[in-house]
């Protein structure tokens, strides 16, 4: 499988995690690792930034988990950009996961607020990941704003609903020179099958791993399917066809010439 | 203003269509995909107490899936029992005969200073409504105290006028709890027969004022007890119902506060027994997965301990409801009777005993500017 390259860094894992949900974060912590997810999202609401000994972070320190903080919580590009820059003090990287979803019921992104915030804290040097609707042009212009990846929605976030939001996906990836990663709405190994057999470049899951009765066996599950799709789209799928063809009924006369 | 939409409903025909709805009703509420007002009606009426356990099942699962295995902690923290209100259920009533007390920028500190020991990273402020001490100003110092120390802070005070709230916001305020008391406007007066709050109006418009302000959390609820339990939460519901399509940027949640006693206090006129609270609970995650349920201190530790499960995604521990509670005055009284008196970390470990982790931090103050 060919590793997963954004702004510079590799990931042999195309499965990215996140860090909510959880009963508890010693589980969190085993099922992560079990997942061989090497990108993790942490909420800034959930961290405290300041002390050391924050019981999340605590769990997160392995050398292979890259840190990703996520600005959920805010509601505008400028409260985004002044929290990216407060994690970047805080936490010491870069990179940071755009979330600006103003209504906290759906807790669905902003796309006019998160692209002013792309464009601000790329020119700030940020390795910026947008949550965003499966929106071909939006990632177009989150492209030439300088992001360093798109995360368009599978579903409604936590939904587990799968990828509703098929057709537009297909086009993102079409078009894309960014990595995709879909973000939200895989409630299932199957659908993450699915996303990188689409071609997707990974995927993002949390409930289906936090809320599953077994998360340890979940997110392997998880980890076997997202190498199993990869590898799919890697080889090359056969098409699919509804019905058998045996002849060319249409064309088979051009033969008699 | 929500005052439009109120006036155009009833009281007696509202109480009288949740009492109608029939096991059919009920069917088909649980059927449905996305549940209606009406749906809502169904599920809180009799006709649904046989249909609990499932509604417990349903509402288990939204829970879990929205909220996942955890459980956000808060705590009061009492900063004044003044009060110039008379209100027939409160510890706090004007024409109750206790020793008054405002606490003091010191005092305010020691009492922090509990609570941070205790491992809470969101506080509720709580006063009485009594302008002259414990007003605008008093909330501007409160909130300067307070604010390096946690990461959220509520109040649960008297309805401010809108440029009040626009104030405090940027000072730290990040949620109001307000609760109607009751929709019964007839029996809301009879309740609050002295001071500013017998405006009924004033208050049913508190939310809308908050909304326009840009607060980022509102808490609605009725005093359980006073009124007819169903017919208030279906105003309850009508209400979020309302601000959710007009302030969707504010998230919301719910509370269950049942009339509990107190030293002088009366009785309730409706009791609502713990199966008719968990039906009504398990109602409202139906309607909404997303609000927030709260549950405080006014319930029993056995209770308690059983509605983690049931939809409930918030809950107060270590509470105290008398100013100074915590280390200042331990003694003063309070505004109601804890019925769970356990330690905080007495109920983090029942969270986690039963999978649920306790969440002690859910916002930083980086997120707002």
């Amino acid at each position: 499988m060919q590793p997963l390259t954004i702004a510079g860094r590799q990931f042999q894992s195309r499965l990215f995690t996140g860090t909510g949900k959880f009963s508890s974060a010693a589980l969190m912590e085993e099922a992560l690792l079990a997942s061989g997810s090497e990108m993790v999202t942490v909420a800034l609401k959930r961290v405290d930034m300041q002390q050391q000994a924050d019981d999340i972070l605590t769990h997160l320190h392995h050398p292979h988990l890259h840190l990703l903080p996520n600005t959920s919580g805010v509601r505008t590009a400028k409260e985004a950009v002044y929290a990216a820059q407060l994690a970047r003090e805080a936490l010491e990287t870069n990179w940071i996961k755009l979330e600006i979803h103003p209504d906290p019921r759906y807790l669905l992104p902003d796309p006019i607020e998160t692209l002013l915030a792309t464009e601000e804290l790329a020119k700030l040097g940020f390795v910026v990941l947008p949550y965003i609707h499966a929106d071909p042009v939006l990632c177009k212009r989150l492209e030439s704003a300088g992001t360093a990846a798109v995360m368009p929605l599978g579903a409604p976030i936590g939904s587990n609903k799968g990828l509703k939001t098929f057709d537009f996906l297909e086009i993102i990836i079409q078009q894309s020179k960014v990595p995709v990663i879909v973000d939200a709405g895989i409630g299932a190994p199957s659908h993450a099958a699915h996303a990188m057999e689409m071609g997707a470049d990974a995927v993002l899951v949390n409930t289906a791993i936090a809320v599953a009765k077994d998360p340890v066996q979940m997110a392997q599950a998880f980890k076997l399917a997202v190498e199993a799709g990869r590898q799919a789209y890697e080889s090359g799928l056969a098409a699919a066809s509804r019905q058998a063809i045996a002849s060319s009924p249409l064309t088979a006369f051009l033969d008699e010439f | 203003m929500f005052t439009e939409i109120f006036t155009r409903h009833n009281w007696d025909e509202v109480k009288a269509g949740i009492y109608a709805k029939t096991a059919s009703d009920v069917e088909r509420a649980l059927a449905a995909r996305r549940r209606t007002l009406d749906d809502f009606a169904a599920l809180i009426s009799p006709a649904a107490a046989p249909y609990l356990e499932e509604m417990a099942r349903i509402s288990h699962q939204l829970t879990l899936q929205r909220f996942g295995n955890t459980m956000q902690l808060y705590i009061p923290l009492y900063l004044s029992n003044e009060c110039q209100n008379i209100c027939t259920y409160c510890g706090f009533s004007l024409n109750n005969n206790i020793a008054r007390k405002t606490l003091g920028a010191g005092e305010i500190l020691q009492e922090i200073n509990a609570i941070k020991a205790m491992g809470f990273d969101h506080v509720l402020l709580v006063t009485g409504e009594a302008q002259q001490t414990v007003g605008l100003d008093y909330f501007r110092k409160a909130l300067a105290l307070v604010r390096p120390h946690f990461s959220n802070i509520s109040m649960e005070v008297q309805p401010m006028d809108e440029a009040d709230y626009r104030e405090l916001i940027p000072l730290g305020l990040y949620g109001v709890l307000v609760y109607q008391e009751t929709y019964h406007q007839a029996d809301y007066k009879l309740h609050h027969p002295k001071g500013k709050k017998s405006n009924f109006r004033y208050r049913l418009e508190t939310p809308d004022r908050l909304g326009k302000a840009g607060i980022h959390k509102m808490g609605l609820g009725v005093l359980i007890g006073l009124e007819d339990w169903r017919t208030d939460s279906f105003f309850t519901a009508l209400h979020l119902q309302y601000l959710e399509q007009t302030y969707w940027q504010t998230k919301y949640s719910i509370s269950f506060p049942r009339l509990r006693p107190f030293s002088g206090g009366l009785a309730p006129k409706v009791e609502m027994s713990n199966r008719e609270l968990v039906q009504l609970i398990c109602a409202y995650r139906l309607l909404n997965q997303e609000v927030e349920l709260s549950i405080s201190t006014r319930e029993e530790e056995a209770f308690r301990d059983r509605l983690v499960k049931l939809g409930v995604t918030a809950m107060s521990a270590g509470s105290k409801t008398n100013p100074g509670g915590y280390v200042v005055d331990r003694q003063s009284l309070g505004q109601f009777e804890i019925s769970d008196e356990r330690s905080a970390a007495e109920i983090a470990e029942m969270l986690h005993q039963q999978g649920y982790e306790a969440v002690w931090k859910d916002w930083d103050p980086s997120l707002a500017i």
